[in-house]
């Protein structure tokens, strides 16, 4: 789709697109680059030469069984948060979709916990879970379950999925709401004269009309999953206790910036690049809305 | 067939049902609603007590007296706690903060706006090169590229300076999808009539596009506010000097590894004031964010 009447001009357009131009070339494809071609490259020892290795990086990381860890980590950590984020999501805008009284004020009561920052959330989850001075770490250890996160790995685990669920149902209810909103009253009142109960009307109906909406949303809670709760586990767990809390993202970090391995981190970053890119190119197959390009 | 009786029946049972699934639905909400406000309830009530009750471990669920003494500490010194990385004063790091995400909501959006224009109402050589060059930025998040961009910025001699907090991150094909988007929605008449008025396209830009496009910029900088405002990656990495800490990174760090040695009620009360600009714009301005979110669709 495009605009049948337009300026004519060559120089004035590329100046316009010139900042943009400039930005992306030195901060993404610059260093996006840099990755692909460190990914072959391995530094000696001292860290003065940095020799073609080919694919040996790679083959390095993929059998590095921390690596895998981390992966299957990342594997639990984003079906978890995406399952239960969107669950939670669905389950609240049905309700909030009944045509009740004061369904905007839940609304504004629902929505706002988008706007905490993952590394906050966290926080938050810290001072409830806490084994010593969390109101709800206490607890469990006084009814005689041992609760420390800082030791246990598959607790640690938990409060990181929590912590990072509790932001993304807001973004999810906003969605699933709207979504809601469009389908059409007649449809379901008309279900509903034929007799389908509430709930045979929500997997006959209103579940199939909400697919694509699901669909997306899928997909954007795994990317959220993936890159944007770095915050959430680093001012959790740190990815402990041991690397229980380690994802992809967290090991890339780690690695580039703590261990300075640096064909390994871009071999990591590589790996993560076709994830990504994956992860987009589905979102655009099946999911058509953006581009018509 | 049914009788009036019958219909009444019916019309009763139904009205029942209804009145029951209203109710089932309040109790939802008010219990969701609950459920996300009380990590807040308890970090409220936390950073108004003193460091040794919460140290102690006995968590209050209601407020204590040393609210106002909490986070004038908070704000002025960042507590007196020994910490590694030395304390800083919340109004500073909310002062960097603010800086960071205005910088970077405008610069997206004065950015995304040039180039989605230059996109949409122009035909040119390498118009589509351009556009999936920009486009392509969608699959390169800062977090999978965090080592080659660092020694992009040392490079650059960008470390520790505001200008490398903000500039890296405001590339965004997300802002510029959008305008384009909605450029396209633009009547071929308006650029036509204004042609005919001998208008040339900066003019054009000027005088339509631009007021056309004030609800899309308002709605996109607040979803872009809050995306700066929140970042944390990248700030991490870049930033070292205490004079340009932001609160959400600073705020972590207060958390030391020796939990005696935190002082709670501080970290508590700079946790509030970390949330509080975002989740108020996000309530204030509601339906602009809803339609921000909405459309941008990330």
């Amino acid at each position: 789709m495009r605009k049948k009447v337009i300026f004519k001009g060559i120089a004035l357009p590329w100046l316009l697109l010139l900042p943009q131009l400039v930005i992306t070339g030195v901060f993404f494809f610059w260093p996006a680059g840099q990755a692909i071609y460190g990914s072959f490259l391995r530094e000696d020892a001292f860290g003065l030469s940095r020799d073609f290795v080919g694919l040996e990086n790679f083959r390095d990381v993929l059998a590095d069984p921390n690596y895998l860890a981390a992966g299957w980590n990342t594997v639990v950590f984003s079906s978890s948060v995406a399952i239960g984020a969107l669950g939670v999501a669905l389950f609240l805008a049905v309700q909030a979709d009944k045509a009740i009284r004061g369904a905007d004020a839940y609304k504004t009561l629902l929505i706002w916990p988008y706007a905490v920052a993952p590394a906050v959330a966290a926080v938050l989850w810290l001072f409830m879970f806490h084994p010593q001075i969390g109101l709800f770490g206490r607890a469990l250890n006084g009814i005689g379950i041992r609760w420390d996160y800082q030791v246990n790995g598959n607790q640690a685990m938990l409060l990181v999925i929590l912590a990072a669920a509790w932001k993304q149902v807001s973004y999810n209810f906003i969605f699933f709401l709207a979504g809601l909103q469009s389908i059409p009253r007649a449809v379901l009142e008309a279900a509903a004269i034929d007799g389908a109960r509430p709930f045979r009307r929500f997997w006959t109906i209103i579940f199939p009309l909400l697919a694509p909406t699901s669909f997306f949303l899928l997909v954007v809670n795994i990317v959220y999953a993936f890159f944007d709760t770095f915050g959430t586990i680093h001012a959790l767990t740190k990815g402990g206790p041991g690397q229980a809390t380690s994802t992809l993202i967290y090991k890339v970090y780690v690695d580039g910036v703590q261990n300075l391995n640096f064909g390994a981190s871009a071999a990591q970053s590589v790996i993560l690049m076709a994830i990504v890119i994956g992860l987009t190119a589905v979102q655009f197959r099946f999911v058509e809305r953006k581009v018509h390009y | 067939m049914l009788t009036a009786a019958d219909d009444a029946a019916l019309a009763r049972a139904t009205a029942r049902r209804q009145a029951r699934s209203r109710l089932l639905a309040h109790i939802v909400l008010a219990l969701g609603v609950l459920v996300f406000a009380f990590p807040i309830w308890l970090t409220l009530v936390g950073s108004s007590h003193d460091a040794n009750t919460i140290g102690r471990g006995d968590v209050p669920l209601w407020f204590g007296a040393q609210a106002i003494t909490n986070y004038i500490s908070a704000w002025t010194t960042g507590g007196s706690a020994v910490r590694t990385t030395g304390q800083v004063p919340a109004w500073l790091m909310l002062w960097n903060s603010l800086n960071m995400a205005v910088m970077i909501a405008v610069g997206k959006i004065v950015i995304s706006l040039l180039s989605a224009y230059a996109v949409v109402f122009f035909s040119f050589p390498g118009r589509m090169v351009a556009f999936w060059l920009i486009f392509i930025t969608l699959m390169l998040p800062v977090e999978v590229r965090i080592i080659p961009t660092f020694e992009v910025m040392v490079n650059l001699g960008l470390i520790n300076t505001m200008a490398g907090l903000v500039v890296p991150l405001v590339a965004s094909a997300t802002a510029t999808l959008l305008f384009r988007q909605f450029f396209l929605t633009i009547p071929d008449e308006y650029v036509e009539a204004a042609k005919i008025d001998g208008a040339g396209p900066l003019r054009f830009f000027k005088d339509v596009v631009m007021p056309l496009s004030v609800t899309n910029i308002a709605a996109l900088f607040v979803i872009l506010f809050i995306y700066g405002w929140n970042q944390y990656l990248w700030p991490l990495l870049i930033v070292s000097d205490k004079d340009l800490e932001t609160v959400v990174v600073g705020m972590s760090k207060m958390i030391g590894t020796s939990d005696s040695q935190n002082e709670w009620n501080i970290i508590m009360a700079t946790a509030v004031l970390a949330m509080l600009p975002p989740v108020a714009v996000v309530v204030f301005m509601q339906r602009w964010f809803v339609k921000g979110l909405t459309e941008t669709e990330k």
